[in-house]
């Protein structure tokens, strides 16, 4: 008989906790069936008074696993109307997207090159760095990668982009109000520490696999959370001494926003945005799980069919993306930091 | 000599803490700033604050660390909110001023100029002095206009390209300055405007504003902790200690007759010689005998005693402007010399 019978006897409940009736499966044997090990070993000595163990004794006392089916059932029930909500709102992130995707693949590679390049060299005004994005690319395309990696670009662009549309808000407004950033400082701990399968479940259930919007927004999530964090501290630390002169000679709550602070901030807003294309890059792969197209999907082939070269000459391409993307960025901010300088 | 008073502070309290309206009765009812500070967590800025402050005059409010300075000045704008009082600008009370209003008035009514010059970083020399009129929402080309004549004025011309960073801290606050003339407003604040400029740089800086100010007649309310620069400037002089005022009058004569031993401390180590003038130990109207020559009224001590070769027998009539107003003795100047011993019964009276 289970361990703790003798307790509910004692206590007098065992007319509460009724006769045993079979629930769902205990953790215990959810875990050794997913180990394909049929019978749980029984434990020796005192077993944890867990919901599990507690339930043998007395089964008025759920299981552990009525919680996590609890969680899913909560959460079907609520997703019909979510979906309601959700799909409408994230629907142009989809053609967003998509749109980028087929623009970037139908541009013939003789123009789109040379636009990046130039592209390089608007943000960085930086010989060095145009030339050795130059030569990435071209390496790209010489082994024939050239295509996953713009289609990677493309993802990256397009959800950049949106991270800074929404994430330099939420920073000021988190720069401007306490409440807000106690709120905020939390949730994203969670964000960043989430593993980031994690986010995709929830995602799978809400929309199809094949909608480019389930990878949009799971890189977004992931991704958003420096520029956030940077826009934040990058406004509270704008000197306020500046701050009291933009009040003292009567600016309004917008002229200080966008001729002091935003500019002021804009070392650290421009430091997020770089955090931010890592961390989307970072999670580019992942999402190829769910059907993102680029060299995630080289990398996930090279796991599941153990095609070792293709997934290794693939995961050079990231590698070879970030670094442009990093030089990039990190050259656009050194040219900021110059006139920014305070003496 | 008599001018009209534009700005005008009348029993001004400020509180800062949590809550500051509840400690204040305590406040009304005589409680110091340590006793507050101890009791109820609340730190007294300012208490009782009477001053007027003349137009085209500059007032300097002077006071150690911590004695409320910034804080007073501040009011003046309304950067911080007084916990009681009234202040008066122009005959207007600027405390009932809605939001909008309060940002016209510090647009046209007020410039501030900063300690730690508060320049943008990000804008050139140029944008910086055009930075007042640009909030105004006047023309480029018109407040760029303006901008350069005033950079000019104060001997910055040539530098409207550079950033700040690239400018020395005299230069710096010479932006500063541009960028608060550059406003075109009656009043300008000046908060420890020389304190972080080394010595020969800050007298070159009090010649400048001295120099401007015969021209352009201002009123300026300047802050500062050092006492030479206190009298070299002031018209009015309002001293603070604790956040209340502890004597405030004409100069001269703050330092002759010093209201408390806080004065006298402050007033001791100041070469009086250099500071005194004429007119503020003469005897008005007789000529008495001996006359040695003649002293204009605004010469300083300093230079009489070299006139007479530090001779005390002898006696100069003193005149303004040519016409003889009094007469000097020696030996009264060199009395004048010695730093009087506050009498009990002032201080009392001037709290
Ligand atoms: N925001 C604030 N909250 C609490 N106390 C304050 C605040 N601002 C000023 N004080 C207090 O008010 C007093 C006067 O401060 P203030 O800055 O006006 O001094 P000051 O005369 O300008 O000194 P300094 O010469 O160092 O600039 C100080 O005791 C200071 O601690
Ligand atoms: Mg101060």
């Amino acid at each position: 008989m289970a361990f703790y019978d003798k307790i509910f006897d004692v206590l007098g409940l065992t007319t509460w906790c009724g006769e045993g009736n079979d629930g769902p499966m205990s953790m215990a044997q959810l875990l050794a069936k997913s180990r394909g090990d049929a019978n749980a070993e029984a434990n020796s000595g005192i077993p944890f008074p867990s919901l599990d163990n507690l339930h043998e004794s007395c089964s008025a006392i759920p299981q552990t696993r009525d919680m996590t089916s609890g969680l899913e059932d909560v959460f079907l029930s609520a997703k019909d109307a979510m979906k309601v909500v959700l799909d409408p709102v994230t629907q142009p992130l989809s053609w967003a997207l998509d749109g980028a995707l087929w623009a970037f693949l139908a541009v013939p590679w003789w123009v789109l090159l040379p636009a990046l390049f130039w592209l390089t060299w608007y943000v960085s005004r930086s010989v060095g760095v145009t030339i050795f994005v130059a030569c990435a690319f071209l390496f790209l395309g010489v082994i024939d990668h050239l295509d996953a990696a713009i289609q990677t670009l493309s993802i990256i662009f397009v959800c950049t982009g949106l991270c800074v549309i929404l994430g330099v808000p939420i920073g000021i407004l988190m720069a401007k109000s306490n409440t807000l950033q106690r709120v905020m400082l939390p949730l994203l701990d969670l964000l960043q520490t989430l593993p980031s399968f994690v986010y995709l479940i929830p995602l799978i259930f809400l929309f199809s696999v094949t909608e480019s919007k389930l990878y949009g927004i799971a890189i977004i999530v992931y991704a958003i959370v420096p520029v956030i964090r940077l826009t934040d501290l990058g406004i509270r630390l704008v000197d306020k001494d500046v701050i009291e002169a933009a009040n003292a000679y009567g600016m309004n709550a917008r002229q200080k926003l966008l001729g002091v602070e935003i500019p002021l901030a804009l070392p650290n807003i421009m430091a997020g945005v770089n955090q931010t294309i890592m961390m989307s890059l970072a999670m580019v792969v992942i999402a190829s799980l769910v059907s993102a197209p680029g060299l995630g999907v080289l990398v996930l082939r090279g796991i599941r069919n153990l095609e070792l070269g293709v997934g290794l000459i693939a995961g050079l391409g990231i590698v070879l993306l970030a670094v442009v993307l990093d030089r990039t960025t990190k050259a656009a901010l050194a040219r900021i930091n110059v006139t920014h300088e305070n003496g | 000599m008599t001018r009209k008073t534009q700005l005008s502070i009348r029993g001004l309290y400020k509180i800062f803490g949590a809550r500051p309206q509840t400690v204040l009765p305590h406040v009304l009812a005589g409680m110091g700033k340590a006793e507050l500070l101890q009791k109820h967590g609340h730190v007294l800025g300012l208490q009782n604050i009477n001053v007027d402050m003349k137009a085209g005059e500059i007032t300097v409010v002077m006071g150690l660390s911590g004695s409320g300075k910034s804080t007073l000045i501040r009011h003046v704008n309304r950067l911080i909110e007084p916990t009681a009082g009234e202040i008066e600008i122009d005959g207007q009370n600027i405390l009932t001023l809605s939001a909008a209003e309060l940002l016209r008035f510090r647009q046209t009514k007020m410039s501030m100029v900063f300690q730690k010059f508060a320049l943008f970083p990000h804008r050139t020399v140029l944008q910086n002095a055009a930075m007042a009129l640009e909030v105004r929402g006047e023309s480029t080309s018109e407040r760029e206009a303006e901008a350069v004549k005033w950079l000019d004025r104060v001997g910055l011309a040539g530098f409207e390209g550079h950033y700040p960073h690239q400018l020395s801290g005299g230069m710096q606050q010479r932006v500063g300055i541009a960028r608060a003339l550059a406003s075109n407003s009656d009043i300008m604040l000046m908060d420890e405007a020389f304190s972080a400029l080394d010595p020969l740089i800050r007298t070159d800086m009090q010649n400048l504003l001295l120099e401007l100010q015969t021209e352009l007649h201002k009123t300026i309310v300047f802050i500062t902790h050092d006492l030479d620069e206190a009298l070299k400037l002031a018209d009015h002089l309002v001293i603070l200690k604790d956040g209340a005022v502890v004597q405030q009058g004409e100069p001269q004569e703050i330092l002759l007759n010093p209201a408390d031993p806080y004065i006298e401390d402050f007033v001791g180590d100041i070469n009086r010689a250099r500071v005194l003038r004429v007119r503020s130990i003469m005897h008005p109207g007789e000529d008495g005998d001996h006359i040695a020559g003649e002293v204009d009224q605004n010469a300083t001590l300093e230079s009489v005693i070299e006139l007479s070769g530090g001779d005390t027998q002898k006696n100069y009539r003193v005149c303004a402007e040519g016409v003889p107003v009094g007469f000097l003795d020696m030996k009264e100047l060199v009395k004048a010399l010695v730093p009087a011993h506050a009498n009990a019964s002032r201080s009392g009276d001037i709290r």
